[in-house]
């Protein structure tokens, strides 16, 4: 096992504890706070496949700004276990049935999704995720979406301020 | 060992230098919290410390055995993992930045070519982004955990304050990286070192104002110290901290601030760059030794202007700072980036 | 509403104007006045080596006084406690007795002679009282201290010392050595 074996593993189990932690917390703070050390495991795991820049955008957008406005908001809605209104056991089962048939959907598409099948991740190497290829290709290669979704950005930014004009 | 295939020297080399490094930071720090009341005293007129130890130089050890010795107060209601985490995570978001701040070039020892900097990836600035939108939960942690009201209006406070000056200070730094072309804090350095290359201030003072005042709202110095506002908050965010957990708040709030002057010292002020020195006739490790000291003679002014300021401009007000931020700063960032990328157009010929 | 004084001023509401806002200006100058207080004489006096001196009418701790043989003046005959306006003084008298000329001045004397630090104003109202010139207030303080019984002071803490066996202290106690 090299080096990156080891710590591909140890940030996947970081990853899938924290995710079941963000789950099973009672506390809604709590549940935030593992959100932010799945964020984290996951930008180790860009890391690792030498897609720097992916992973501290990760971060900083994620973890950075966006888990600190739900913070926010979690902080002064002060929710708290009693709170939280109690739900039939039905409605829980039901939960469970239908996240269950989406993550069997999920994984036998990419079991077999043709050109997921037989490849393997660069591991360390490969240098797309680097921020010099990324921009290029962003500006080159997929430059219509890109402009068109930041037209996205500019029309949801007026929005927010139309809504927080009234 | 076939199964660990790791440079050992490498990892030596780097543990060695992370110690040094944030240690040094620490020491620094320790004497930052005299310097700042020896800085108070003198701009008000009166001597500062001067009891412990020749001119009060034991003062900060004084000052830390008594924040150790102090009695630990957890409250009652307060929940407990969060309330020891918060300190904790406001410190290591501030000695974290300390990774990619290229502290001089490199020295020769044991036959090794060995870099003073932790680590130079590509992203250096980014990096220095990400951890510094870390720093807010040291704050918002430690000010929910505490339970107590004025805490948490502190807390979200300073998660505010610091988001919204996090955006004029990306959009200042942008104009910075299209002069220089890269991200990495070595290679902005090294390009201001260059012959005939002037350092990023010339070609961008509106840039680096707008970063300091930003770095200013970052590290919650006056006259932005809205978390820590005494007259309306009673102590801010860690009212109910004592010992050495407040001391680790106090303390982190100065090793951001020597952080931020080593950063603003690598973009706008060259670095270890000395001026009028061609460094490169030099041998390698006297080199090295004179960028060192350049570069903590920058963070040093650096740190003398935050406290300068900080004992000279009273506290803004709230709506006044969203308002600077908002309507003033971010703006200005935009047509300094527009101004600078229409400057770089127009010098390339196109 | 008529102004008490002619040093009132209107506030100023008018809105800022554009150099205002940019705050800049006035930061610089604010600054430039801190910075100029960095060459200014400091006025601060390291105290226990350095002291500053008192003015001649300072009044301090009480002194029971002593004429040029050594005898306590004072003949405990109460003037002192009735002048105070803080009841801060008691005493006892007592008979000089044969033999003890050599302490007391007069045939009778003050036993117990005691005041509390706590009470006592330091208007110096004794002082004026006293027909024997036996007591007056000195150029000191009551230093602090952790009881309340260490404020009253007794006879052994007022009496000044003896001339005529530490004349460098009676000297110092009347603030002539300085």
């Amino acid at each position: 096992m090299s080096t990156i074996q080891i710590l591909f593993f140890f940030l996947t189990a970081l990853a899938l504890f924290s995710a079941i932690m963000v789950l099973v917390s009672k506390n809604p703070v709590h549940s935030v706070l593992w959100l932010i050390v799945v964020f984290f495991a996951i930008s180790g795991h860009y890391v690792l496949l030498n897609a720097q820049f992916l992973a501290i955008v990760n971060l900083i957008v994620y973890a950075g700004a966006i888990m600190v406005l739900f913070l926010f908001v979690i902080m002064l809605m002060n929710l708290n276990s009693e709170a939280e209104p109690r739900k039939h056991i039905w409605m829980k089962m039901a939960g469970v049935i239908s996240g269950g048939c989406f993550l069997m959907v999920l994984v036998s598409l990419v079991r077999q999704a043709t050109d997921m099948q037989q490849r393997t991740a660069l591991m360390g190497s490969g240098n797309v995720g680097l921020i010099k290829n990324l921009g290029k290709a962003l500006f080159s290669d997929y430059v219509v979406p890109f402009e068109i979704s930041s037209v996205l950005f500019l029309s949801a930014m007026v929005g927010a301020i139309v809504i927080g004009k009234k | 060992m076939t199964l660990l295939a790791i440079d050992w020297g490498l990892l030596i080399e780097k543990l060695v230098l992370i110690a040094v490094v944030v240690f040094g930071s620490l020491g620094i720090a320790l004497y930052t919290t005299f310097a700042e009341r020896k800085v108070a005293a003198v701009l008000q007129d009166r001597p500062g410390p001067n009891r412990a130890g020749p001119f009060g130089l034991l003062q900060p050890f004084a000052d830390g055995l008594k924040l150790i010795m102090k009695e630990e107060i957890i409250p009652n209601t307060s929940n407990r993992v969060l309330f020891i985490l918060g300190p904790g995570l406001a410190m290591t978001a501030a000695l974290m930045t300390c990774a990619v701040i290229p502290w001089s070039s490199h020295v020769e020892m044991f036959g090794r070519k060995i870099e003073l900097q932790i680590a130079d990836i590509n992203i250096g600035i980014l990096y220095i982004f990400g951890v510094v939108s870390m720093g807010v939960y040291g704050i918002m942690i430690g000010g929910w955990a505490s339970n107590n009201k004025f805490s948490l209006m502190a807390a979200l406070r300073g998660a505010s304050q610091a988001i919204s000056y996090e955006l004029a200070m990306g959009l200042s730094l942008i104009a910075v990286l299209m002069l220089s072309g890269s991200l990495s804090l070595k290679t902005i350095v090294e390009e201001q070192m260059a012959q005939g290359g002037l350092w990023n201030i010339a070609y961008q003072p509106l840039g680096f104002l707008i970063f300091f005042v930003c770095a200013l709202a970052e590290c919650n110095r006056t006259p932005f110290d809205l978390p820590e506002a005494e007259n309306e908050l009673n102590f801010g965010y860690h009212q109910e901290y004592s010992s050495m957990k407040l001391g680790f708040y106090l303390f982190a709030e100065y090793v951001n601030m020597i952080m931020s002057s080593a950063v603003m010292a690598c973009l706008f002020f060259g670095g270890y760059d000395v001026p009028f020195l061609d460094e490169s006739t030099l041998a390698p490790n006297i080199a090295a030794i004179i960028g060192v000291a350049a570069l903590l003679t920058k963070i040093v002014i650096f740190i003398f202007v935050f406290m300068w300021i900080r004992w000279t401009i009273p506290r803004f007000r709230y709506d006044q700072l969203m308002n600077l931020g908002w309507k003033t700063m971010i703006p200005l960032a935009l047509v300094n980036m527009l101004i600078t990328g229409a400057a770089i157009l127009w010098k390339a010929g196109v | 509403m008529q102004a008490l004084t002619n040093r009132a001023q209107a506030v100023n509401r008018k809105p800022m104007t554009i150099m205002e806002k940019l705050y800049l200006p006035s930061i610089a100058k604010g600054m430039g006045i801190t910075f100029s207080h960095i060459f200014k004489k400091q006025p601060t006096i390291q105290y226990p080596e350095e002291k500053r001196p008192f003015s001649p009418v300072f009044r301090g701790l009480h002194v029971l006084n002593r004429d040029e043989e050594g005898r306590e003046r004072c003949t405990a005959c109460g003037l002192c406690a009735v002048a105070c306006p803080a009841e801060a003084i008691t005493m006892e008298a007592a008979e000089r007795l044969p033999g003890e000329e050599n302490l007391y001045r007069e045939e009778k004397y003050a036993a117990r002679y005691e005041i509390n630090m706590l009470r006592c104003i330091f208007c110096g109202l004794c002082e004026e009282a006293c027909p024997k010139d036996a007591i007056y207030l000195s150029e000191t303080f009551a230093p602090a201290n952790f009881a309340r019984k260490g404020f009253i002071y007794g006879k052994d803490d007022l009496l000044i010392p003896d001339p005529t066996k530490d004349p460098a202290g009676f000297a110092a106690a009347k603030g002539e050595g300085q």
